[in-house]
């Protein structure tokens, strides 16, 4: 019977129990990261400044301001400076759009039962400018909708996400981030400290095969990175209240899949990495960068370049976010997540094989 | 038979040439010194023999296997690189049990190995206490366990002396004695010229070259010079009498040691008489040392070795 | 205290915890000496010489190095002092010429003054090198001459060598110790910490430590002849080997 991989797998969680320094940061690192990301990357706008000009002032001109006034997105005021001077607001950064009502718009409501406003937004930040003009978008269509002025009215309609919050939406695609990059720092780090501290070249002069070295350190991570994907969870279910509709066996599995993708990954740098801080930098380039621009999880992969699409389909992150988002958000179970699943499946058999492949048992 | 043969080795990392044309035999059963100072090609010619590193020129076979067959090999040494390459965070115990896991040891038989490397290294009452925390002694007497545990039939050892204190490497040379009792062949290589008197046969190296390769008797005999210590009030003076007329010349501290061939001995002993006139001296002849024999190798156009 | 010493001990003793690790040590050096301090791993040599360099306070005694007070000057006594280790204190990744000047820096001597006496030295140790050639591609041997060389920008009277010869061939080896001899008779002294017996034959007088206690202190010969030892590493396994860890 073989007693390698046993005898490497007790030998590293007996590396992971004694190293509290690392299991704390294994532990507290995912936590920080979500919570940190989470505040920070928080889309949801509060606070706009809207400065107000209404040429027209009548009872139905200030229900419109009064509408933009009732959400909690915007702060209504009325400029001091005339129109002309809107610019210099801009420059002072005094307000982020300008609602103008024209002279007639009572009058042209009234007549043509339709009116024309006028918003006017700093897009220096267009993210910002987009979301604002949304919004505005939504204000305008409940005042329509009160007054019943519209015999059209035009409604978007917002599935999985009715109230538009955005931790629905960077919650999952940070547990793919964090994941990834955790779990492919840590295999990335067991194999090249010990090159670094010379007890790779002790093990090497045993009869010990790469695949025994590989799969022994595989192993004992993905619990270790299992963990840190409950703790992820816990904080984006009950810190950031993004609901949970699927089930949670199915989530595991697939995690579990995507979490061996990743340490897999890792074996793979330390194989071609020279010392672990290199090893370090390349695990998280690696990682944090194609998960947050390539994955789907800031930009949506249909609007970019058919070039970076073709490369977004060797991003993990890609499929485990698509399968994610519909666990978390759908109720999706493995029917509907077998082609995601299937890629996943695939990417892990190929960088493990290539792992076991590169890694020599000659020193260099 | 011979447990390691050695012909015309070479080694280059990059243009580098490490290993030049060596060759050498280790007889079974022998404790063999690969003895040379730091980049002398040592740790190359062994990180060959375990396989860690290709043959490039030159044929290598270590128990009648070729180096191809690393594997095999490596299944029947036991390996202790230069560098202290254990488990810091494991115990002694850990570390015992983690190798005899990596070569497939039997639990039973393990527990029964791991009581006769106690008894032979004493460490047992630290098998709780973690590698990293034994002192260098200690340290290097669990890694010599850990390279025994499989029983191997060959050990190579990579300066296990290395920044060792004189007390820890002499217990550790007894040790190494005791292992040679059991039938094992040990190829050990040490940068302190000294630790040539303990093994049975030696191999000088320097700059990836095989010097000599012989027992020390040999070898001394070969060499047939002596050493005289002189000692005087005025070493300065006497210094530049004798400076010509030896072979090597060399002040420590109090005293000048010189190198003259065994056929003008006395003679030249004589001139030195006759020139130091006035000056209060006293010499004798002393031991040569394993350096005062490496240096002339290294120097043979001045030395002219026979 | 008599100002001819460079060094002069009266029962020093340091203390950590419970454990003395340096006890009552007295010794005396001069000028132009080349004085050895052997002994096992443990046995103190550390802590002394880390006293007498001012970088540990004594517990009691009183210790006097370059007319100096380890206790009240020991700024004064590190400007005295050249430190020289094997486990070297040179940068591999800068030029020979970058570590000069790293370390006229850090002892504040001028950089012309420092390349000045930096010329002196590499010629003396028979370094003839440009100063852009990298130091980590310098053999051994080199370095550690290389490292003697800094150890001498500030033109220390005390020079502190901690196995400075261990791995080096021989050849390398009789060339650094002739360069030391040489420094010695300029008057320079010289201390050796070392458990590297073929170092300690190169001293004009050595102490043998154990446990804190100074058990021996003479010239090499003096002590082979009294204890009828062949060498040095038998004498030194006879007094030291006494009792292990």
């Amino acid at each position: 019977m073989n007693r390698r991989i046993p005898a490497i797998m007790l030998k590293e969680v007996n590396h992971i129990l004694r190293d509290s320094r690392t299991l704390m940061i294994v532990i507290l690192m995912p936590i920080m990261q979500l919570v940190i990301f989470g505040y920070a990357m928080n889309m949801e706008i509060r606070g706009i400044r809207i400065g107000v000009y209404d040429y027209r002032d009548s009872a139905l001109s200030r229900e419109l301001v009064h509408k933009f006034a009732a959400t909690e997105s915007f702060q209504i005021s009325y400029p001091q400076k005339p129109i002309g001077e809107m610019n210099r607001y801009f420059y002072q950064r005094a307000f982020h759009a300008f609602l103008i009502i024209p002279a007639d718009f009572d009058h042209t409501m009234v007549r043509q039962n339709q009116a024309e406003v006028q918003l006017i937004i700093d897009a220096s930040d267009p993210n910002a400018a987009t979301m604002i003009q949304n919004y505005s978008f939504a204000v305008v269509n409940m005042f329509n909708d009160a007054e019943r002025l519209l015999p059209i009215r035009v409604k978007t309609n917002i599935l999985y996400n009715p109230d538009l919050k955005s931790a629905y939406f960077f919650v999952p695609g940070l547990i793919a981030m964090i994941l990834v990059m955790i779990s492919a720092l840590l295999t990335s780090i067991a194999i090249s400290k010990e090159k670094e501290l010379g007890t790779m070249e002790q093990i090497l002069v045993s009869p010990i095969k790469a695949h025994e070295i590989i799969i022994g350190k595989v192993l004992p991570y993905i619990l270790l990175a299992l963990i840190d994907a409950m703790l992820v969870l816990l904080i984006g279910k009950y810190l950031f209240k993004v609901p949970f509709v699927g089930s949670f066996p199915v989530f595991l599995a697939f995690t579990m899949l995507y979490v061996i993708v990743a340490l897999s990954l890792g074996l793979l740098i330390s194989t071609i990495a020279r010392s672990q801080q290199a090893a370090m930098m390349m695990a998280i380039t690696m990682t944090m960068l194609p998960t947050m621009m390539l994955s789907g999880f800031m930009f949506p992969i249909a609007s970019m370049p058919k070039a970076l699409q073709l490369i977004t389909r060797f991003v993990p992150a890609r499929y485990y976010l698509q399968i994610i988002r519909g666990i978390m958000l759908k109720g999706n179970g493995f029917a509907q997540l077998m082609q995601p699943g299937l890629a996943l499946i695939l990417m892990a058999a190929v960088l493990l094989i290539l792992a076991i492949k590169r890694f020599s048992l000659r020193l260099k | 038979m011979n447990t390691i043969n050695i012909e015309h080795l070479c080694y280059y990392y990059d243009k580098v040439q490490a290993l030049d044309d060596v060759s050498l035999s280790v007889i079974e059963g022998e404790i063999h010194g690969l003895i040379g100072p730091d980049s002398a090609g040592k740790t190359t010619l062994m990180r060959i023999l375990c396989g860690l590193m290709p043959t490039q020129e030159g044929k290598v076979s270590v128990l009648s296997l070729d180096s191809d067959d690393f594997m095999q090999i490596r299944s029947l040494i036991g390996y202790m690189p230069q560098r202290f390459s254990l488990y810091q965070d494991l115990s002694v115990a850990e570390n015992l049990k983690f190798f005899a896991r990596l070569f497939n040891v039997p639990a039973g038989e393990r527990d029964k190995r791991m009581q006769d490397l106690y008894a032979f290294s004493h460490l047992e009452e630290f098998s709780g206490r973690r590698a990293g925390a034994l002192s260098g002694g200690m340290k290097q007497k669990l890694a010599l366990s850990c390279a025994l545990i499989h029983r191997p039939r060959l050990l190579i050892l990579d300066e296990p002396t290395y920044g060792v204190d004189p007390v820890s490497r002499q217990e550790f040379w007894q040790m190494l004695k005791q292992i040679q009792g059991d039938g094992t062949t040990i190829l050990v290589s040490t940068p302190y010229m000294d630790e040539a008197e303990l093994c049975d046969r030696v191999s000088l190296i320097n700059g990836g070259k095989i010097l000599e390769s012989d027992t020390l008797t040999n070898i001394r005999s070969k060499w047939n010079r002596k050493v005289f210590s002189f000692s005087a009030p005025n070493l300065k003076q006497l210094f530049g009498v004798l400076e010509p007329l030896a072979e090597s010349c060399q002040l420590f501290g109090n005293e000048i040691h010189i190198v003259i061939p065994n056929a003008s001995a006395a003679q030249s002993l004589d001139i030195i008489k006759s020139r130091v006139e006035g000056i209060k001296y006293r010499y004798e002849e002393i031991e040569s040392s394993m350096e005062d024999i490496f240096l002339s190798y290294m120097n043979p156009g001045v030395w002219r070795v026979s | 205290m008599n100002a001819e010493y460079m060094i002069r001990t009266e029962d020093l003793t340091k203390v950590f915890g419970n454990f003395t690790a340096v006890d009552k040590m007295n010794i005396e050096i001069m000028p132009g000496q080349i004085f050895g301090f052997l002994g096992a791993n443990g046995a103190g040599k550390t802590t002394a010489i880390r006293m007498l360099c001012g970088l540990l306070k004594p517990s009691s005694g009183k210790a006097m190095v370059a007319g100096y007070d380890v206790r009240v000057d020991s700024e004064a006594i590190k400007r005295k002092i050249g430190y020289m280790s094997q486990r070297f204190s040179l940068y591999d990744d800068l030029s020979i010429g970058e570590n000069i000047r790293f370390y006229s820096g850090i002892y504040q001597v001028p950089y012309k003054v420092a390349m000045e006496r930096a010329k002196d030295s590499l010629k003396m140790v028979g370094l003839d090198l440009s100063m852009k050639v990298m130091t980590g591609s310098l053999p051994l041997g080199f370095k550690q001459r290389l490292a003697l060389v800094c150890a001498l920008l500030h033109d220390p009277p005390l020079l502190i060598l901690d196995e400075p010869t261990s791995g080096v061939d021989p050849m390398a080896r009789r060339a650094f110790w002739n360069v030391i001899n040489s420094l010695a008779e300029q008057g320079k002294t010289i201390i050796v910490s070392t458990h590297f017996m073929d170092e300690a034959e190169y001293c004009h007088r050595l102490i043998i430590m154990r446990s804190g206690s100074v058990l021996v202190d003479d010239s090499p010969r003096a002590l082979k002849e009294k204890y009828g030892s062949r060498n040095m590493q038998e004498l030194f396994l006879l007094l030291a080997g006494a009792v292990n860890e």
